[in-house]
């Protein structure tokens, strides 16, 4: 079992959320986050005083899936979250050591 | 000539010396009086809700309450100083050269049911005096906005109002010195805008920069709510300087006229600019020119014609642009809202301006027995005036009041918010 956590730009959310549903993902956890990377941030102007934003406005979503489903998932996130500019994102995988239904008590692939 | 009656009437109370609020001559007037009525509901729309709100939005989300506080606990405060000696002083002849009114009308004896000011009851001039004397020390908010502890607030605003607005009132438009050297100040260029620029700057300096200030961004935490209270502000000033006129005729029309022109081509003058040096065009760009092209015009309102007032408008967006990049950036004096250069440097300019607008050969309504550099020079000796008056009795009373009520709220305060630290409310939930 695999976490997989992709941080990407807004308004791609749709279109990643419809991706993962279609290659079979049941379900994600999605959070409204602020970052920067290689993008960076951008200036803002309020009467000639320049700032200077640093973190950007981005979505987090995290995804639980079993080990055959890795691979096509982070493939419908990469097609799906692609502008192919800069400050697309990025996705990070770790291993997931447990999983929990709460309703039933369900464990490992049967609680994802 | 019926078009411009009225003006003439006014241009030659002023050139007599005598203040438009003491004419006793005339008769009461229905029209003047219900224009006059509205025009003083109008200028309160200004301030409450309409410059609180232009403020609220301009600090960060921390201090919206205090701004919107510090707007309503002045104008209640000044209304009672008004109805106790302001009016008083301010209006009546205090017998001492023109410096400042008596106590005659305290507590406003004599203002009665049928008591008539010009054209119109005296109750109404009151009340629309009042309103200007309340958005005058409101303004001074913006200088120390974020930073300024609420009771000292108020002891100073109290203060500043008997030792600077009423006798710098009493010498414009109470039959004062200034009038009876032919000063023109419209609807308050001196009185209301180079009054609260200058107490707004010494404020920024007395108290010093926010805490963070240059470094730290302070945006704006709502500019929506800016650009609802500017655009009440441009309404409001219709009131502010038509009103002005005292009567409903063709002055308060061209009045209006000339300040709605004024506002347009302000907001494009600084708009433009803004465009052209920073590439791109800022709703704040365009509210601010707004508000200096009404700042500017306020002088003239009654003495120039459209053409006078459009390029009015048009020379207050590039100077006071240039006002707040000095102030702000090159000098880093923490003016918060900018209240020096837009209003301060507006009023100032305006007030110059009114002597070259004020000539005929450019399309105004003349300048009576003055030439134009004899009226520049008079207006010159007003403007410096009120800055002189202003800036060191504004500097005296910060550093007295100092003394009893620390003006500066602590650093720990400051970083957590006035709202929560002050008031014990939040103005968002979080």
């Amino acid at each position: 079992m695999k976490l997989i956590t992709a941080v990407i730009k807004p308004f791609r959310l749709d279109d990643v959320r419809n991706a993962l549903a279609e290659v079979g993902v049941q379900g994600m956890t999605v959070t409204e986050v602020k970052g920067f990377g290689r993008q960076r941030g951008h200036t803002e102007l309020y009467r000639g005083a320049e700032y200077v934003v640093d973190f950007l406005p981005k979505v987090k979503i995290e995804v639980a899936v079993v080990d055959d489903m890795v691979e096509r998932a982070i493939e419908a996130i990469i097609d799906s979250a692609k502008t192919g500019k800069v400050g697309d994102g990025k996705i990070f995988v770790t291993d997931l050591g447990q999983v929990y239904r709460i309703r039933t008590g369900e464990t490992g692939d049967e609680a994802i | 000539m019926t078009k411009n009656k009225n003006a003439l009437v006014f241009c030659a109370a002023v050139a007599a010396g005598i203040a438009p609020g003491v004419v006793h001559a005339q008769a009461l007037e229905d029209g003047s009086t219900a224009w006059l009525l509205t025009s003083t509901a109008l200028v309160l729309f200004m301030t409450l809700p309409g410059l609180a709100l232009f403020y609220g939005g301009l600090v960060r989300s921390r201090n919206v309450l205090s701004v919107l506080m510090q707007c309503f606990a002045i104008c209640c405060v000044v209304s009672v100083l008004w109805f106790a000696f302001g009016y008083s002083l301010a209006f009546t002849d205090g017998g001492n050269a023109g410096m400042l009114g008596g106590l005659s009308k305290a507590w406003l004896a004599g203002v009665e049911l049928d008591s008539v000011s010009g054209a119109i009851p005296e109750t109404v001039f009151v009340m629309f005096q009042m309103t200007f004397a309340i958005i005058t020390p409101a303004l001074i908010v913006g200088g120390f906005a974020e930073r300024m502890r609420f009771a000292a607030m108020l002891a100073f605003s109290v203060l500043w109002l008997l030792v600077v607005y009423l006798p710098v009132t009493h010498w414009v438009w109470g039959g004062g010195w200034l009038a009876s050297i032919g000063f023109r100040d419209f609807a308050g260029g001196a009185v209301v805008h180079v009054n609260a620029g200058v107490a707004a700057l010494v404020a920024a300096l007395v108290l010093g920069n926010r805490t963070g200030f240059p470094a730290t961004p302070m945006p704006p935490h709502s500019l929506p709510m800016t650009v609802m209270g500017a655009s009440m502000l441009w309404v409001g000033w219709f009131g502010f300087n038509a009103g002005s006129a005292l009567t409903a005729g063709g002055a308060a029309g061209m009045a209006m006229l000339v300040t709605h022109l004024a506002a347009a081509s302000g907001s494009l003058a600084w708009t433009t600019m803004e465009w052209l040096k920073f590439g791109k065009p800022s709703v704040l760009g365009i509210v601010t020119g707004m508000v200096a092209g009404l700042g500017t015009i306020t002088p003239a309102a009654g003495f120039v014609g459209p053409f006078g007032g459009f390029v009015i408008g048009l020379v207050a967006g590039v100077v006071c642009f240039w006002a707040t990049q000095l102030i702000k950036r090159r000098l880093q004096i923490d003016d918060s809202l900018d209240v020096f250069p837009v209003h301060g440097v507006g009023g100032f300019t305006g007030l110059l301006l009114t002597a070259v607008f004020s000539s005929t050969a450019l399309d105004g309504l003349g300048l009576g027995e003055a030439t134009m550099l004899g009226q520049l020079g008079v207006q010159l000796i007003g403007a410096v005036a009120t800055l002189v008056w202003c800036g060191v009795a504004s500097y005296v009373i910060l550093k007295l009041v100092n003394v009893a009520l620390p003006l500066r709220v602590t650093r720990e305060q400051e970083n957590e918010g006035l709202d929560l630290v002050l008031h014990g409310e939040r103005g968002y939930s979080t």
